[in-house]
């Protein structure tokens, strides 16, 4: 296995949660693609510490990563179950209040 | 030396202002009351202007020396600025302090009759007088700039409110017209300012008599071309006041439209300023100027005698007439002042004194007619002479004085300005002279049309001149005959200072 | 008595005030107070008369100066008087003339509502009149010759409700003021070079030669113009015909006897000043006069201007009397032709009151109903004709001599002369034509001629005292060599510089010298030579002869004419219409000057009042509209630029929020691939 190996497979990965977040209209799947993105930079993160930078940090700021993409799923669940109570679904097409 | 003694010429400028403000204090309706306090108000300064009379040294010159001023009041008022409040009087000045008080007296006994809003009228015209005692009393250039002011505006009311149908025109054309050159005075006034320094603090100065000492100029202000700036900047600015030619056309509607006794202030008194204000601020402040500027004032005043006496001669308002003869009469004045020799100078300040009583006369006549016959058309009317002699009578001797016949005052005054201009300038003052012909023949033809021929059949009923109006025109008729054949007191009086007034400037030639 | 010589005028000037003020409240309304003030006036005149012609000096001079108007010693008037033996005989003829006049006005003004008031300007005028002869420098006898011409106005505009006499005192001052311009100037060109204004100080500035040539000329000139106006000679001689509109008496007094005399005074009073070629101006002016006025007279219909054609006529003689040299001659013309003249404006009155008409005419035959008029009147036209042993004749005949040697030294100048004689012999023909019109023949007007009566005696003592006046042997004894007036009123030296005065002819040149000499030019003292004597002998011979001769010829034809019926006047007139229109027409003068003078000081006048109404002020009101519109400009410029940027800023604001709002959609799909597409070509920019 070598860095670019790894660089494609990450690439890859964010290609498919750029696709995701792109198609999907279901919030829950968007959220889903924005996972797959987060891994696809972990992965870069490790790949370029184990390979490039020889030290620690970047594993650790992968760590990081989950633990808050961890956090960030169980809000964006707790705001999508809130928006299917009021609006009795979870379209993001449905949400553009921010509509200028 | 009691109060009034040291105050005199504050209380000759501020008793009226009293007056004006007590009238303020009145309730409504009193209006014999306040016409009463009016009275007393702009009777008090005559008492106090023969007490003047009586002080006055005849020796002393005044003109641009400081201690030889008399009836100086002299403080600081505006220290920041160096404003003072500085009066005094000399022989420029005191013939026309005793004219303003005696011609304001007079007019506020004319203006009896007036219906409207009487206690307005009387404060604003107690104001105005305030205004014209302190031009003529204040020596330093902001004070004197104060009152300058001070004057416009009741002159603007009194006109614009108290006039006739055109008064709105009229009283808006004055007050921009005399305000304009009022700005100009501020500008040549802020140059001196700027310019020129007190030799006692060192700071700047408003005292005009400091500005007349040469050392107290900076190198600016030493320029001749600056010089003649300033000269035509202040020159302008009293010519319309005066009125000269070609800045006269506000005067004839301001007589027309203004009341009687408004009339005889604005050309008893008012035009006086602007031949004032030459003799007191311009000739001694530039006598260099002054004598570069000699001719052109001379082909002015000729100008003004004569194509005024023309204007005269085609109007057919009566009020009209009088005023473009005063224009032709101010002209006298600006011909005797640039000559600069002696007869021509007292000459011209001696017809300032004597057109301030002849003009008053015949603006008071004026008024006499339109008061009864509610028209000023000269050939609306014909032999009057048989129905109203006793009017007839002052009327002629008005015409009569204003044409310059011996006996009365504007002989003395012309002939002298005419004596003294004569060396100066050969072929001006034989033009000049032809005015007299032309000034006898307006006066005839209008006297002709309005009171001799046959009687127009609808003036049958005219009323006689009355009581009040004969008590306005007698002292006035009496001083122009008295001064007419012994002018020495009056000119006595001026005598010394103007003869100084000449030696500044020629000095500088 | 002459040391109070200054009373005389101040009593009429107080007579004057008082009858103004409360003449109408006095007993007899006052005529009385005027007629004290003058007769005592005439009283003292006579006494200094007397008292001047005892000391008989020719020289004789009582000058006295007080201060009047002082300008700190830089400008000095002097007041005072001066008389001397002129002065002397003026004083009577003024007063004397004028207590008559008041005398005769009693009766004749009787019943005028404005008696009083009439009295007052007599006396206005006999003050103005007293005190012109009496004064001592140009200043004061411009002052006086001023108020002559008021009283003159106020006079000829007695009975101002005519329409002709408003417009005759009104041409009378105006007229006067023109001449009175020259004279102002005259004064002030002798004024602003000897700096002077005392008749004897300006005569010795002038022998010191402070002003000298063609500028003194001038000078002169300028004071003859005064003359002009007032003794109405040509060309301002227009008014005094007008001036008949007066009252009769006043006629009589200003424009007969005394103040049109004023101009002949004055000339004579500053004689020394002329210059040899004002001299001859004056001459000619007084020729053209005297012809001019003469003409004029031969066709007049009315009694009053006839006599004023007539006084206009010899007071040109008398102008040119003293234009040739005869001092003396013409001043003494003077004195008599105010006895006559008045006389003869009396009678006038008289004969008017009598008939109530002016139109001769209208008369005829009334030498029945009045004969003490009629032979006053005739008196005095004797005497005007020039027929020998009447005043006139004396005096007219000095004039012609004058003239005569004039003429004889300059031969160019005989034509003075011949004119001269010939208007003397009109003379004589108008005035018969007039006598006889009025007092002979059959009466025309039979109405008027019933009513016609003799005046009152108050009217015809004034006519008898002044026909007596009319002798010559008041002035010159019969067999005398010279009468006093010649002895006392000699020719003053002039004061004129003759080498400075012509700087034309070059020294030595004979002709000058001579010029110089019988001009008098040079020094008094300066002893005649015989031929002068010789010259002057004969030319008074000639000059008599003659002058008898053609008065003789102008009575006779008059006589012919107009009571034998040689001629018949009518059918001269038809057969030169022109002429007599021209005549009638006087000349066409006032035609003349109304279309020049007049009218186009009113079209400049107009012209002028336009040009202010609407040029200057239309300039003020123009600039006042321009001050308008500027600021309605600035208005608009404020409201669309300076307000329009504070707008649009605004303005551009609101718009491009609302256009790039359009791309907040609010969908998140949007956001993303914006995003993305954001990157990719930061990316490709960035890669290439």
């Amino acid at each position: 296995m070598g860095l670019d190996k790894l660089l494609v497979i990450s690439a890859a990965l964010f290609c498919c949660g750029l696709y995701a977040i792109l198609t999907r209209r279901n919030a829950v799947a968007v959220l889903m693609g924005v996972e797959l993105i987060l891994n696809a930079a972990n992965i870069n993160f490790v790949a370029f510490s184990f390979y490039v930078s020889r030290v620690i940090g970047g594993q650790i700021f992968a760590v990081f990563v989950i633990v808050l993409a961890a956090a960030e799923a169980a809000v964006a669940l707790a705001i999508f179950l809130r928006m299917y109570a009021t609006t009795g679904t979870v379209e993001v097409d449905a949400a553009d209040h921010l509509k200028g | 030396m009691g109060f009034i003694d040291r105050h005199i010429l504050s209380l000759m400028t501020f008793l009226p202002l009293a007056g004006a403000a007590v009238i303020l204090c009145m309730p409504k309706g009193k209006d014999n009351i306040v016409k009463t306090i009016a009275a007393v108000a702009s009777f008090l300064p005559i008492p106090l202007a023969v007490k003047l009379w009586g002080a006055f040294d005849q020796t002393v010159a005044g003109v641009n020396v400081a201690n030889q001023f008399q009836f100086v009041e002299h403080y600081s008022w505006i220290p920041s600025i160096n404003v003072e409040y500085f009066m005094g009087a000399d022989g420029v000045s005191m013939p026309m302090l005793i004219l303003t008080a005696i011609v304001s007296f007079l007019a506020v006994i004319g203006s009896w009759g007036i219906k409207k809003q009487i206690k307005g009228y009387m404060a604003l015209f107690l104001l105005l007088e305030t205004g014209m005692m302190g031009v003529f009393a204040s020596l330093d250039f902001f004070l004197f700039y104060v009152f300058w002011e001070v004057m416009l505006l009741p002159m603007y009311f009194l006109i614009g409110i108290w006039g006739g149908p055109r008064r709105e025109y009229a009283a808006i054309k004055f007050f921009l017209y005399t305000l304009l050159g009022s700005v100009l005075m501020l500008i040549v006034m802020l140059a001196l300012y700027f310019n020129s320094i007190n030799p006692e603090t060192g700071g700047h100065t408003f005292n005009m008599l400091h500005y007349m000492q040469q050392s107290t100029h900076n190198a600016w202000l030493k320029g001749f071309d600056v010089r003649i700036l300033l000269f035509l900047g202040l020159f302008i600015g009293f010519a319309i006041k005066v009125p000269l030619f070609p800045f006269h056309t506000w005067l004839p509607d301001a007589h027309v439209e203004a009341p009687t006794a408004i009339s005889v202030i604005l050309a008893g008194i008012l035009l006086k300023m602007g031949t004032y204000g030459l003799m007191r601020i311009s000739f001694p402040i530039f006598p260099d100027v002054t004598v570069w500027f000699a001719l052109p004032m001379a082909v002015l005043g000729t100008i003004n005698i004569v194509y005024g006496a023309l204007c005269a001669m085609a109007q057919s308002d009566l009020k009209k007439m009088v005023a473009y003869s005063s224009v032709s009469h101010m002209g006298f004045c600006l011909l005797g002042m640039a000559a600069l020799t002696p007869a021509g100078m007292v000459g011209a300040s001696f017809q300032m004194f004597s057109h301030g009583m002849i003009t008053s006369m015949l603006f008071f006549l004026v008024g006499v007619v339109y008061d009864r016959a509610h028209h000023r058309d000269i050939d609306g009317f014909g032999g009057l002479g048989a129905v109203v002699p006793v009017y007839t009578f002052f009327v002629t001797v008005a015409f009569f004085a204003s044409l310059g016949l011996p006996g009365f005052s504007g002989f003395i005054a012309e002939s002298m300005v005419f004596i003294g201009a004569f060396t100066a300038f050969r072929t001006i003052v034989i033009i000049a002279a032809l005015g007299i012909v032309i000034v006898a023949a307006f006066h005839l033809w209008a006297l002709q049309r309005v009171f001799l021929g046959p009687l127009n059949p609808k003036y049958a009923q005219l009323e006689e001149i009355n009581a009040r109006e004969i008590f306005c025109l007698t002292p006035l008729a009496l001083m122009t005959l008295f001064f007419g054949v012994y002018p020495m007191p009056v000119l006595n009086l001026m005598n010394t200072s103007l003869i100084r007034l000449v030696d500044v400037v020629k000095t500088v030639m | 008595m002459i040391r109070y010589a200054y009373i005389i005028p101040l009593l009429p000037l107080l007579a004057f005030f008082v009858n103004i003020a409360v003449g109408k409240r006095l007993p007899r309304k006052g005529d009385w107070v005027s007629i004290a003030a003058i007769g005592a006036g005439l009283a003292m005149s006579i006494a200094i008369f007397f008292e001047v012609f005892r000391i008989h000096d020719p020289n004789f001079k009582y000058h006295v100066v007080y201060p009047w108007l002082d300008i700190g010693g830089r400008f000095v008037v002097k007041a005072g008087i001066l008389v001397d033996n002129i002065t002397a005989v003026m004083l009577v003829v003024v007063t004397g003339v004028s207590t008559l006049v008041h005398i005769f006005s009693v009766g004749y003004m009787h019943g005028d509502p404005r008696y009083s008031r009439f009295f007052a300007y007599l006396s206005i005028f006999s003050f103005s009149m007293l005190g012109l002869v009496l004064a001592e420098s140009f200043f004061f006898i411009y002052i006086f010759w001023e108020l002559v011409g008021l009283a003159s106005y106020l006079l000829i505009g007695f009975w101002f409700e005519k329409k002709s006499a408003a417009d005759a005192c009104k041409k009378a001052f105006i007229v006067n003021r023109v001449g009175d311009f020259g004279f102002l100037i005259g004064f002030l060109i002798l004024f602003a070079s000897t700096g002077v204004l005392g008749y004897d100080e300006v005569f010795q500035g002038i022998r010191e030669g402070k002003v000298a040539g063609t500028l003194l000329t001038l000078a002169g000139i300028g004071i003859f113009c005064g003359a002009i106006g007032k003794s109405a000679q040509f060309p301002l001689h227009v008014w005094l015909p007008d001036a008949m509109e007066g009252p009769t008496p006043v006629s009589a007094l200003i424009h007969a006897a005394t103040m049109v005399a004023a101009g002949v005074y004055l000339v004579g009073r500053v004689y020394p000043i002329f210059t040899p070629d004002a001299f001859l101006v004056i001459a000619y002016i007084g020729l053209l006069t005297l012809f001019i006025s003469a003409t004029i007279a031969l066709t007049s219909r009315d009694i009053k201007k006839v006599l004023a054609y007539s006084t206009c006529s010899q007071l040109g003689f008398m102008i040119m009397g003293l234009g040739v040299g005869g001092f003396t001659a013409g001043l003494l013309h003077l004195t008599t032709h105010a006895a006559f003249k008045a006389c003869l404006f009396l009678g006038s009155g008289s004969v008017i009151h009598a008939v109530h008409s002016q139109d001769i005419f209208e008369m005829g035959g009334l030498w029945k109903k009045m004969k003490i008029t009629a032979a006053t009147f005739i008196i005095a036209t004797l005497a005007i004709a020039g027929v020998p042993g009447f005043s006139g004749f004396y005096s007219k005949d000095m004039i012609l001599a004058a003239a005569l040697e004039f003429g004889m030294r300059h031969p160019q100048h005989m034509i003075i002369f011949v004119v001269t004689l010939f208007t003397a012999g009109m003379t004589a023909f108008y005035m018969f034509r007039l006598v006889i019109l009025t007092f002979f023949g059959k009466p025309r007007d039979h109405h008027k001629y019933d009513h016609a009566h003799e005046s009152p005696p108050n009217m015809w003592v004034p006519l008898v005292v002044l026909a007596t006046l009319s002798f010559a042997f008041w002035f010159k004894t019969p067999l005398a060599e010279k009468g006093w007036f010649e002895v006392m009123v000699p020719k003053p030296a002039s004061a004129v510089v003759t080498a400075a005065a012509v700087p034309t002819h070059p020294a030595g040149d004979p002709k000058s010298v001579h010029d110089a000499a019988h001009r008098g030019v040079l020094p008094a003292g300066d002893p005649k030579g015989d031929h002068d004597a010789h010259l002057a002998h004969k030319a008074h011979t000639i000059a008599m002869y003659s002058s008898v001769g053609v008065a003789g010829l102008g009575i006779l034809l008059a006589f012919g004419i107009y009571m034998l019926g040689w001629v018949d006047p009518d059918k001269v007139a038809a057969k030169y219409p022109r002429l007599h229109d021209f005549l009638v027409n006087k000349w066409y003068f006032d035609e003349l000057y109304e279309a020049t003078a007049v009218n186009g000081t009113k079209a400049l006048s107009r012209a002028l009042g336009w040009f202010d109404l609407h040029v200057v002020d239309g300039l003020v009101n123009l600039c006042a509209q321009m001050g308008v519109w500027a600021s309605s400009l600035i208005g608009k410029f404020d409201n669309a630029v300076v307000d329009g940027a504070v707008n649009g800023v605004a303005t551009v604001t609101i718009e491009s929020g609302s256009f790039i709002r359009r791309f907040q959609t609010g969908k998140l799909h949007h956001y993303v691939f914006i995003l993305a597409g954001g990157v990719l070509i930061i990316y490709l920019v960035k890669a290439f």
